[in-house]
């Protein structure tokens, strides 16, 4: 306990030189001894008062000094008389003497300890003090001036007079101070001091609030402020596991995390882009299988009870056989999985559930919601690219602020140092690449030449396909039977060879270019998408000659109905038109090709195919060839690790443009097929997990990791533009194709979208088709459409220009902070010179007092020799930004730069002193203070005045 | 307040309630954590003040320090007699301060402490980076975040970059 006390006295000693008046300077240039030696009174205010304003900044007013002066010596009357309990007051002076000089010594180390290690600590708390001043300063100025008037008038009698009453000033002194300590006393928790310090500290305070609260009134605000911290504290618990919570409900966070942190950003994109497709699915599963599967289950007529319900006679030996079903035919086609299996009845079920309606609009909604999504997604990633990304610590913060402190789990631990290994090498391909120097024209000529070579492939390669595609048409009509297996599957096996080498072709080309990986992955997907976009259009072309083919049949379909229902009225009941028509079972009626479910199986088959060869081509090309690798290495001729097949690296862009032509697939087909959604949510919730747990076991990182651009943009943009390709058969298929006359929802109808007229004229009132009428008019159509081009083209426009704004926005940020720098640099510059010699600048001893000399020393000798890294820098840093202040602060200090300490006026100064807040930068300042260790006090202000 | 024994009075624990990010509990659990260490070295009961360090040895070893790769570093700028050895009181406080109630400025005073740059780098990579790439990341975080062009890394410069960094706070802190 006395210890402590010391230290405080011994700031309150420092705190009463400095702001000692002019009168007490005189006094206070022999030091703090005289100060000390003056009485009791002096001394035992300014434990009360030190204490007070310990933590605080001490430059007040000379005349505030002096003022207080007087008036502290009342207090220290109405204490002695107020508290009985003072045996601290009324030291002896030796033991004061003795105190200080220990508490000299205590404070010395103080500083050093604050200088040496944590120079910083001294300046965390400038500037909050800084912060506070303002207000304080005043608040106290005020009391200062009433205390002024009142000590003129009763200056004479109050040396003697120990009677005197407590004033009304001196109560609201005396209030602010406790209020002074009381925020002390919220705010230590804040300081960066030894608790050790903290404790002290506070049991001063708390007992000087104790004492005087009494006078003033309790202090209700604890018991609040305890609650408050208690709800805080809760809050925050609250919002820690909520935020936990939310991210416990993303799926498969730590898997993808756990992949980013060994295989990098770029591998890691692919899943968070397989994540995104699996929860678009499961919404477009949702959709189907809510309001078309089920309830047609569940309200339709049930199966067998019509003829489009029923497996057709021929077909019942085969239909549950597994090779049928999975091949989607059999039960599996004539089942709601397929749009055949649904009836055109109007409403079915209690609910009066309108199915062909329900039925349409799910299928418009797909498209639409596909459509709405996408573009949200890329316009919300581009806000992101665009704002907050501040990349400009880049490093620093990788750094500084990568480690997760709250990591206990050796694995994790191992991941995350993984993770931060990864990230900082893709960061260093990202530096290097922007360092890269090299022969521009040499680069230009041979990306051309690559851009020209991938051009002649892709050209090559796609005429290849069309005169493919032409012959087997011919083929085709020909008759499939007179020619061989290769003339059947000949566009098969073209599409497969392409798509096995080109990818391998374009992957050399690109080594031409030499562009940044990430880039060079574009390009690659670029390239191998416009690749497969001939197989899309092999698919439509076979599709569509499918389609023409069963729309001819299904007319002599129709006539050969006619035929049969005529025969089997005539033969049975001739005459009677009337009577019910004859129960024929429902497996046996004749019935049409129904094209849209041949459409549906084609689809399907093709994604469980892709799903098969997705996984077989994982299983063999990575797994066994992993498995090989690792153990054959120990019986081979050479290195199979390093040498020729090696661990296969994941290949994005062939999973990612797997990915974007599956959901095109799944985009044209989920019309004709409900559930096809279905399939590809369970295709991509095993592919999943399947590649996470292949990409872990079986591969290597990629040789240089490099950084995914945050947005998958590009990713997004390729799926939009497939799903834009997609939606045009589909919507081509349901606008111009008549459907089929006795199967699925449409039945009967010359057109699929005739469904919405029937709605408009039999479930809502008259004016509302006669509006709509009006509204689908082209006449108030076009104009809208007009309407809709020109706010597009306004909008883009003003967001070219926002953009543009932008970027010359930053670029002048980035300029001003570069000139920030520069200027820094040269003021550090001028500033080391000035500390070539140390004499000049160094503060004047007298001044300073005895306590304050060792400091500055210290500091400047450390700052000469700390040319170390970051650690030893920090004395320097401080000394040297304060020098780095006097520039700017030297005009308004009326001192020319070059005088700063050496040629500090002496205490005269007291009458042309400029106003208080700027002596921090004065050099004269003694940096000995613990509180407010002098070369700090500049740094906080510093950048502030040079804006 | 401990039913069968007094660990601290009253007045201690609001002192320490006061002086730290903790409630009541939470330093009596700390003190719970700090016995367990060293059963017979720290006392049960602390009304008194007694004068007890535990070495960095065993405060590494805690579960909460024991995979951060900056543990020892952590322990040494807060033990008092700069070698790495807490008392109680230390010990408190270094949870106090990476507790995640306390504010960006202190966590930024010792988070300077505790990071220096290529010793960071190194534990944070598992020496994993070539010397020449220790060299290019050191460059470039001289270069972003010296802000007085002074070739070195200041406390201004640090707080500066930190005060910017998104996931500091969330990053530099411990649950006790």
């Amino acid at each position: 306990m006395p210890k402590h006390e010391k230290s405080t006295e011994g700031n309150d000693g420092s705190g009463d030189n400095e702001e000692g008046s002019a009168a007490e300077n005189e006094e206070n240039v022999k030091g703090t001894d005289k100060g000390r030696k003056r009485a009791t009174p002096r001394t035992a205010r300014s434990h009360g008062r030190g204490r007070a304003r310990h933590g605080d900044e001490e430059n007040e007013d000379d005349e505030d000094g002096t003022r207080r002066a007087g008036h502290h010596r009342h207090r220290n009357r109405r204490r002695g008389r107020a508290a009985g309990n003072e045996g601290s007051d009324s030291d002896t002076e030796a033991a004061k003497a003795r105190k200080n000089q220990a508490n000299q010594k205590s404070k010395e180390d103080d500083e050093e300890e604050e200088d040496g290690k944590g120079g910083k600590s001294g300046k965390g708390k400038n500037e909050k003090k800084v912060d506070k001043k303002p207000d304080k300063k005043g608040k106290k100025e005020k009391a200062n001036k009433k205390k002024k008037d009142k000590k003129k008038s009763g200056s004479g009698s109050d040396s003697d007079s120990e009677e005197e009453p407590i004033t009304e000033e001196e109560l609201a002194k005396l209030k602010e101070e406790v209020e002074e300590k009381k925020k002390l006393i919220a705010t230590l928790r804040n300081k960066p001091w030894k608790m050790k310090k903290k404790l002290s500290v506070l049991k001063e305070a708390q007992l000087f609030v104790e004492k005087f609260e009494g006078a003033l009134g309790k202090g209700k605000g604890k018991k609040f402020y305890a609650y408050k911290v208690m709800m805080t504290k809760k809050w925050m618990k609250f919002q820690r596991d909520f935020e936990n919570f939310k991210t416990a409900c993303i799926p498969w966070e730590m898997k993808i995390k756990e992949i980013e942190s060994h295989f990098g950003s770029s591998v890691a994109s692919y899943f968070i882009f397989l994540r995104w497709m699996y929860g678009i699915n499961m919404i477009l599963f949702g959709l189907t299988f809510g309001l078309v599967m089920v309830p047609e289950a569940l309200m339709g007529k049930p199966y067998g009870s019509l003829p489009r319900k029923t497996v057709p006679r021929a077909e019942e030996a085969t239909a549950m056989n597994f090779a049928t079903l999975w091949d989607f035919s059999g039960f599996a086609q004539y089942s709601v999985l397929f749009y055949g299996y649904y009836n055109n009845q109007r409403t079915i079920g209690w609910l009066k559930f309108r199915m062909p309606l329900s039925y349409f609009l799910v299928g418009v909604g797909t498209i639409g919601y596909s459509f709405m999504i996408v573009i949200r997604t890329m316009a919300r990633n581009a806000n992101d690219d665009g704002g907050g990304d501040d990349t400009s610590f880049n490093f620093s913060w990788k750094m500084f602020t990568s480690w997760d402190y709250l990591i206990g789990n050796p694995e994790t631990a191992d991941n995350k140092f993984a993770s931060i290994t990864t990230s900082f090498k893709e960061a260093i391909v990202e530096e290097q690449e922007s360092r890269k120097e090299e022969n521009i024209h040499l680069t230009r000529f041979l990306r051309v030449l690559a851009n020209f070579l991938a051009l002649c492939t892709l050209a090559g390669s796609g005429y290849l396909i069309f005169f493919v595609v032409r012959r087997s048409q011919k083929f085709a009509l020909e008759g499939l039977e007179n020619y061989g297996w290769w003339e059947r599957n000949e566009v098969n096996m073209v599409m497969s060879l392409l798509g096995m080498f080109c990818p391998t072709l374009f992957d050399v080309i690109s080594s031409l270019e030499n562009y940044h990986p990430r880039i060079a992955l574009r390009w690659q997907l670029g390239r191998i998408f416009a690749l497969f976009l001939g197989n899309l259009y092999t698919f439509i072309i076979a599709l569509m000659d499918e389609i023409n083919l069963k729309l001819e049949e299904e007319k002599i379909v129709k006539y050969n109905m006619t035929i049969w229902e005529a025969s089997l009225y005539n033969g049975t009941i001739p005459e009677n038109s009337t009577a019910p028509p004859i129960q024929v079972d429902p497996a046996d009626v004749p019935r049409g090709p129904c094209w849209e479910t041949m459409v549906g199986q084609e689809f399907v088959r093709l994604t469980v195919s892709d799903t098969m060869t997705t996984y077989i081509t994982i299983l063999i090309g990575d797994f066994l060839r992993a498995v090989f690798v690792r153990f054959f290495n120990y019986c081979w001729c050479w290195d199979l690790e390093y040498g020729f097949p090696s661990y296969s690296e994941f290949d994005i862009s062939g999973n990612v443009l797997g990915l974007i032509f599956n959901q095109g697939m799944i985009w044209m087909g989920s019309f004709y097929a409900p559930c096809l959604p279905a399939i590809n949510v369970f295709r991509l919730h095993t592919s999943m997990y399947l590649q996470c747990w292949a990409v872990m076991c079986c591969n290597v990182p990629q040789e240089r990791v490099f950084k995914a651009s945050r947005s998958n943009n590009f990713y997004m943009a390729m799926l939009l533009f497939i799903l834009f390709l997609s939606t045009l058969p589909a919507v081509y298929t349901i606008v111009s194709i008549p459907p089929s006359f006795d199967c699925g929802p449409f039945s009967g109808k010359t057109r699929m979208f005739e469904v919405i007229s029937e709605t408009l004229e039999h479930d809502f009132p008259s004016w509302f088709g006669k509006v709509f009428g009006y509204a689908s008019n082209p006449g108030l159509i076009l104009p809208f459409i007009l309407l809709m081009v020109l706010s597009i083209y306004y909008l883009n426009a003003t967001s070219k220009s926002y953009k543009e704004a932008n970027l010359e926005l930053k670029k002048k940020l980035q300029s001003q902070a570069e000139e920030n720098k520069r200027r820094n640099k040269q003021k550090a510059q001028k500033s080391n010179e000035q500390e070539e010699n140390p004499f000049e600048t160094e503060p004047p001893k007298p001044k300073g007092g005895k306590q304050d000399e060792s400091t500055p020393n210290q500091d400047n000798k450390k700052g000469q020799d700390g040319n170390e890294s970051k650690k030893t820098g920090q004395p320097q840093e401080a000394s040297s930004s304060q020098v780095l202040q006097h520039p700017s602060l030297a005009p308004s200090n009326h001192y020319p730069p070059q005088s700063q300490a050496g040629n500090l006026p002496p205490p005269s100064i007291a009458v042309t002193r400029p106003p208080g807040p700027r002596r921090y930068g004065m050099p004269g300042y003694p940096p000995g203070n613990p509180c407010f260790p002098g070369p700090q006090p500049g740094m906080p202000r510093g950048p502030h005045n040079y804006r | 307040m401990g039913n069968k024994q007094t660990i601290f009075t009253d007045e201690q624990l609001d002192a320490y309630q006061d002086c730290t990010f903790f409630t009541r509990k939470e330093i009596l659990r700390l003190h719970g954590r700090y016995h367990e260490m060293a059963p017979n070295v720290v006392p049960m009961d602390y009304t008194k003040d007694p004068d007890v360090k535990l070495p960095m040895q065993l405060i590494i070893n805690m579960p909460e320090l024991k995979e951060n790769p900056f543990k020892e570093r952590i322990v040494s700028s807060f033990s008092e007699d700069g070698e790495g050895s807490l008392s109680f009181n230390d010990f408190v406080d270094m949870f106090s301060v990476l507790s995640e109630m306390a504010p960006r400025e202190l966590k930024a005073i010792y988070a300077f402490k505790i990071y220096d740059l290529e010793q960071t780098l190194n534990k944070l990579t598992r020496e994993e980076l070539t010397a020449e790439e220790i060299t290019l990341v050191c460059e470039k975080v001289i270069e972003e975040a010296d802000m007085d062009g002074d070739g070195k890394l200041g406390f201004a410069d640090f707080e500066n970059m930190i005060s910017k960094a998104p996931d500091f706070l969330s990053t530099f802190h411990i649950r006790i």
